[in-house]
């Protein structure tokens, strides 16, 4: 569609439209589209229980992919995310072995070993500059074997404490999941971070262009390392939440939150070169991943077909909203 | 004065970028067996006539003949098989292949399919050793090589191609006495085998030396075509000058010598082999310009200035204080307050995607926030104070940056440091690729900052603008200040004949510091 | 007498990863209960040959400063896709090693027509279309099981005359008709210059275009065969989702440790080889002195990461902080 074309069409929607992305309508269009086909294929899709079921899932995956984000932003990526979730959930488990003084500090102790991985991710890719994705390959892998030998090779034995689980399945406010308004806070301070302080525009300047941003005086390596850090306490507090709702933490845990996390980032509008993306569309991209498993699974669609579908769905994004500009 | 017919010749060549001008139906002939030189201050057009003929750039308009028959190329390539080849100032060469992969790089000798290393190997050494260059080995890894050398196999790979048309543009510019020399050996040779060779050069005693006639270009079009040694020196600034001058400036003010402690003052600043021992001060209220020929270090200076460059020796005072700047992030803070307007507004200065809003207030973040959160409100008056002073013409603050013409984002990106005020402006050839009238504004705005006491060091390839808007114009040569040139010293006779490094009568009487 | 410095210098990389890996080669079978013999040999070379396959891939397209993180997924799917191939009279065999070869090379075809004509990244790119892949040999193999010619199998695995290990003889072979008449054509040439600075090769007119194409698809070529031998050594087809990842980053680090740079342009394919027989060796070590086997998988991880921060000492020459922003 040609510029003017757009911008016609675009004029005739109401304002709050039309600062919206195309690519965050298209996956608001696409949750809507899911949904309709889901009350096709059994009537319970539209009922308050499972939506809100299905509001509750996504948060452990919202909250992961917030860190996601926010290091896309950067044009960076995290591939540390599956340890760094298996690596939250398994220390805070651990912890709570320890006595009520461990159960009280289980959950920011499997923050901080997050954000100790984010440290290291960030340190190698701002101070370093080695490329984001070998520095991450290569602390998972690292998060990986500590675990390994923490936990012996078997599955992990420590169950999680109660206070964990009541953030991930408990209710303070009466109807909604703690892990709903959980996500929803993480969600407001990410807003809130990204549009209203300096830090935010740095990330924005940074994807956009780094050079500019420090040639702006901006002290684009720390900037680079705290979002890093910051993206592995979201992605270990992920795995707490997820320790909690299956009250225990297991060896893969993570495994499956790679792909869905850069999907959902993705899908959502974010540029995976950096410098664009609203968390609106963060939040549309982890609803539609979530209704999408959602529907496969009611479908029966084996693991195979999930796979398959996340990665196409990956590839055509991307070639929609992702290319690089031709360069000549 | 021709005895051979022309091999090349371009007849009525035009070409615009945009709205700008670079090549006015220029004519050259280039004879077989003679070596031609091209002078011209920057922008003249040279650089422009060698990429169409190399078949870089296509013309607008314009024919050329080679051997009596038109010629158009498509592409560099096209222009290789034509026997034009191009030694360009930029390397071209790949840093991990050897020597050897490198000269032969466009048409390696195959056998079997595969590249047969054994005749790589010599048609390198020939290449190396009609260049003069035979001490180079073919397997080293260009990477390995210092910079004169790389030249020498930049120049051993364009005559591996069986030039007939040679051009070397500033190709000896990064080359040491030595090699130079040895060069010229080379350069002369191919000539007595009737080789045409092209030659630019910023260094008149090279041309002199070395070429059988020389043409001057001004404005994009040819102005004069005089065998080598004809014209004396003054005579060929004279030809050099001479543009119509278009802009009207500010008026300055009377400057009477004063012992006042300059607001930015460097001391024997050195940086790798770019920089030499240059020394420098700016005082409040004075636009200081730095003028030469483009590429002369000017851009590094005021890198070095913001704290950009490693291994820096020498010292910078801030208002009579020694200071060490680590970062432009240290550059801009208070004590300091310093602020650099870029060479390159779309990868330095701006993010073209971000809001016009965002962009200006970038700087200034840390003056607009309270522990982190920015303050919309001031963020909002002090947008809107910029937006008036400078006149941005904008349809809204919340559109992307890159919306706005060449002239408006240069706006933002000096408003986006005027917003902390900074007492040191360091502005790296602002004006370049936006219109006249925008122009005129920031001449304006120049004049008026330094009223505010503001200490502008203001680099610009504009002859024009330095004769116009500065107090004082310090003229860098290949790393070094050579002249500096004050009040009405500063014309455009003065300007070129100290960028080509020519003693010229006028010159030789006012001859002070520096040389 | 000067001649053999230049080629050292070229091949600075590789020889290192050599030395690296007889290094801890002599270390591994000294302490060896077995020592140095014929046996020990050929189930080192075994493992090793595996990983040498992949790292060869993934050589050829970190070569052109891009990077496949689905060579281990392209590996995964071909090892299920021999599972059910690779079998019956010798023709169908042959028959069956040809499609599970022309099913890698289509892989990496894939991968490489999005990364150029597409203009994507490649990380993104071979993550997502890894997950493809792996789909796609788990509904091959949603269970382990199949089975291959074992006369194949065990003629590649075993030895020659009683010493040489078959699969090493493979490898050498493998790099006599794939590595070096690529690396010597002019596209493998183009391959490095884009790698090494893709402005100056297109100003010299390389087919930059193509040359990466063929990179990615031997690339997927060569992990198939990686595939291959691992349905030679196990008998059967499994969509393992862990091997396919570990594969994919030990392969990251066998080129960073055989000297191939991760930025593009230098090194070879020989040093990713020898990347990836010292990387195992590394790997074993752990065995042969009594340690937990626990301890393996984080050793390798600081052995990656280690080697992947040595790349950084660079920055320490650079005079221009802007050109960290490249």
């Amino acid at each position: 569609m040609s510029d003017t074309a757009m911008e016609r069409l675009t004029s005739r929607m109401p304002k709050f439209l039309k600062r919206a992305d195309p690519a965050v309508l298209t996956a608001f269009a696409c949750i809507l589209l899911l949904l309709f086909l889901g009350s096709l294929y059994s009537s319970s899709f539209l009922s308050p229980a499972y939506l809100l079921q299905q509001l509750k899932v996504a948060s452990f995956l919202g909250v992961i992919a917030t860190g996601m984000m926010l290091v896309i932003l950067l044009g960076h990526i995290d591939l540390s995310v599956p340890w760094a979730v298996a690596m939250g959930a398994m220390m805070a488990c651990a912890a709570a072995a320890y006595g009520p003084v461990g159960v009280a500090l289980a959950v920011p102790f499997g923050v901080l070993c997050g954000m100790a991985i984010g440290l290291v991710n960030g340190i190698g890719v701002a101070y370093l500059r080695i490329p984001a994705m070998i520095v991450t390959l290569a602390t998972n892998a690292v998060a990986q074997g500590l675990m390994v030998v923490y936990t012996g090779g078997y599955s992990p034995q420590d169950s999680a404490p109660d206070s964990m689980r009541y953030l991930a399945t408990g209710f303070t406010i009466p109807g909604v999941p703690n892990a709903v308004v959980i996500w929803a806070l993480i969600g407001a301070a990410t807003v809130f971070v990204l549009t209203r302080t300096s830090f935010g525009r740095a990330v924005y300047g940074i994807g956009n262009r780094e050079r500019a941003a420090y040639l702006s005086g901006v002290d684009t390596r720390r900037v680079v390392m705290i979002a890093f850090s910051v993206a592995g306490g979201l992605s270990a507090f992920g795995g707490v939440l997820l320790a909690g709702y299956a009250s225990k933490a297991s060896q893969s845990m993570g495994d499956e939150y790679l792909l869905p996390a850069i999907a959902a980032v993705v899908l959502g509008g974010t540029s995976i070169l950096g410098g664009r993306g609203s968390y609106l569309g963060t939040v549309a991209g982890v609803i539609l991943i979530t209704l999408l498993q959602s529907i496969l699974s009611v479908m029966q669609m084996p693991e195979a077909g999930r796979q398959i579908i996340y990665g196409l769905v990956i590839v055509v994004m991307l070639l929609l909203y992702g290319r690089t500009p031709a360069n000549r | 004065m021709n005895e051979a017919a022309p091999l090349l010749r371009m007849e009525g060549i035009s070409k615009r970028y945009g709205g700008v001008r670079a090549l006015e139906r220029a004519d050259l002939a280039v004879a077989p067996g003679r070596i031609h030189a091209i002078l011209g201050e920057n922008g003249a057009g040279k650089s422009t006539l060698i990429k169409v003929m190399a078949g870089v750039v296509a013309p607008d308009e314009g024919r050329m003949t080679l051997d009596g028959r038109e010629v158009s190329f498509a592409s560099p390539a096209a222009a290789n098989e034509a026997g034009i080849v191009c030694v360009f100032q930029e390397l071209s060469l790949i840093p991990d292949l050897s020597v050897a992969d490198n000269i032969v790089i466009s048409d390696p000798p195959r056998r079997f399919g595969m590249i047969d290393r054994t005749a790589q190997r010599r048609i390198a050494m020939e290449a190396l050793a009609r260049a003069g260059a035979a001490d180079i080995h073919p397997q080293a890894l260009v990477k390995d090589l210092p910079l004169s050398r790389m030249q020498m196999v930049e120049i051993a790979k364009a005559l591996a191609r069986k030039p007939r048309i040679l051009i070397l543009d500033e190709a000896t510019s990064a080359l040491t006495a030595a090699d130079v020399s040895k060069v010229f050996e080379v350069l002369k040779r191919l000539r007595s085998e009737g080789m045409a060779l092209l030659y630019i050069s910023h260094r008149m005693n090279e041309i002199e030396e070395l070429a059988d006639e020389c043409t001057v270009f001004r404005n994009g079009s040819n102005v004069a075509t005089y065998a080598a040694g004809s014209k004396s020196d003054s005579e060929v600034v004279e030809m050099m000058i001479g543009r119509e001058y278009s802009h009207a400036f500010p008026a300055k003010p009377e400057r009477k010598p004063t012992d006042e402690t300059p607001v930015l003052e460097g001391r024997n600043l050195s940086w790798t082999d770019r920089l030499y021992d240059i020394s420098l001060s700016v005082r409040a209220g004075e636009v200081v310009g730095l003028g030469g020929l483009d590429g002369q270090g000017q851009r590094e200076l005021l890198l070095a200035f913001f704290g950009v460059l490693r291994g820096l020796t020498g010292e910078v005072l801030v208002n009579g204080k020694p200071v060490s700047i680590a970062s432009p992030a240290e550059a801009r803070q208070g004590t300091i307050g310093m602020a650099l307007i870029p060479e390159d507004r779309k990868t330095e200065g701006l993010m073209l995607p971000m809001t016009v809003r965002e962009n200006l207030s970038f700087a200034a973040l840390d003056h607009l926030s309270n522990g982190g959160v920015i303050d919309r409100a001031r963020e909002q008056s002090l947008i809107d104070d910029m937006v008036k002073l400078l006149a941005i013409k904008t349809a809204g603050l919340d559109i992307p940056v890159g919306a706005l013409s060449g002239g408006n984002q240069q706006k933002v990106v000096i408003a986006k440091w005027l917003m902390r005020q900074p007492r040191i402006i360091l502005l790296n050839d602002p004006t370049r690729g936006i219109d006249v009238g925008t122009k005129q504004e920031m001449y304006q705005l120049l004049r008026k900052l330094a009223d505010a006491g503001a200490a502008i060091l203001f680099y610009s390839t504009d002859y024009d603008e330095l004769i116009g808007c500065c107090d004082r114009v310090l003229v860098l040569y290949d790393g070094t200040i050579k002249r500096e040139l004050v009040g009405a010293e500063i014309t455009e006779r003065a300007l070129i004949a100290s960028a080509l490094n020519i003693q010229g009568e006028e010159a030789a009487m006012t001859e002070g510091a520096g040389a | 007498m000067k001649e053999w410095r230049f080629w050292v210098a070229e091949q600075r990389g590789t020889l290192l990863a050599l030395g690296i890996f007889i290094v801890m080669f002599i270390i591994y079978t000294a302490n060896h209960p077995a020592g140095l013999t014929a046996n020990v040999v050929q189930t080192a070379s075994n493992k090793g040959v595996l990983l040498a396959f992949v790292a060869m891939a993934q050589t050829l397209v970190v070569l052109t400063a891009g990077i496949d993180l689905s060579v281990g997924m392209i590996f995964i799917l071909t090892n299920c896709l021999a599972s059910w191939l690779v079998v019956g009279t010798g023709i169908e065999t042959a028959f069956g090693v040809a499609a599970v070869l022309a099913s890698g090379a289509l892989c990496g075809a894939i991968n490489g027509a999005i990364v150029i004509f597409g203009r994507l990244q490649p990380i993104v790119t071979t993550i997502a279309t890894g997950a493809v892949y792996f789909g796609v040999a788990l509904l091959l193999r949603p269970f382990p099981g199949g089975s291959v010619n074992e006369d194949l199998a065990d003629a590649l695995t075993g030895r020659l005359f009683g010493v040489v290990p078959a699969s090493l003889v493979t490898l050498l072979a493998v790099v006599l008709v794939i590595w070096v008449p690529f690396s010597r054509s002019v596209l493998g040439r183009a391959a490095y210059a884009s790698g090494s600075s893709e402005v100056a090769a297109y100003m010299s007119g390389m087919p930059i275009r193509r040359a990466k194409f063929v990179a990615y698809t031997l690339a997927g070529t060569l992990a198939a065969i990686g595939g291959l031998f691992l349905t030679f050594f196990t008998y059967t087809g499994e969509a393992a989702y862990a091997s396919g990842n570990a594969y994919t980053l030990f392969s990251i680090a066998a080129v960073v440790l055989g000297g191939v740079s991760l930025y593009g342009g230098r090194g070879s394919a020989i040093g990713a080889i020898f990347g990836a027989l010292a990387f195992r060796t590394i790997g074993d070590l752990l065995f042969v002195f009594d340690f937990d086997p626990l301890w393996q998988p984080l050793f390798q991880g600081v052995v990656l990461m280690f080697a992947v921060s040595l790349g950084a000492f660079g920055l320490f020459r650079v005079r221009n902080k802007l050109e960290w922003f490249q």
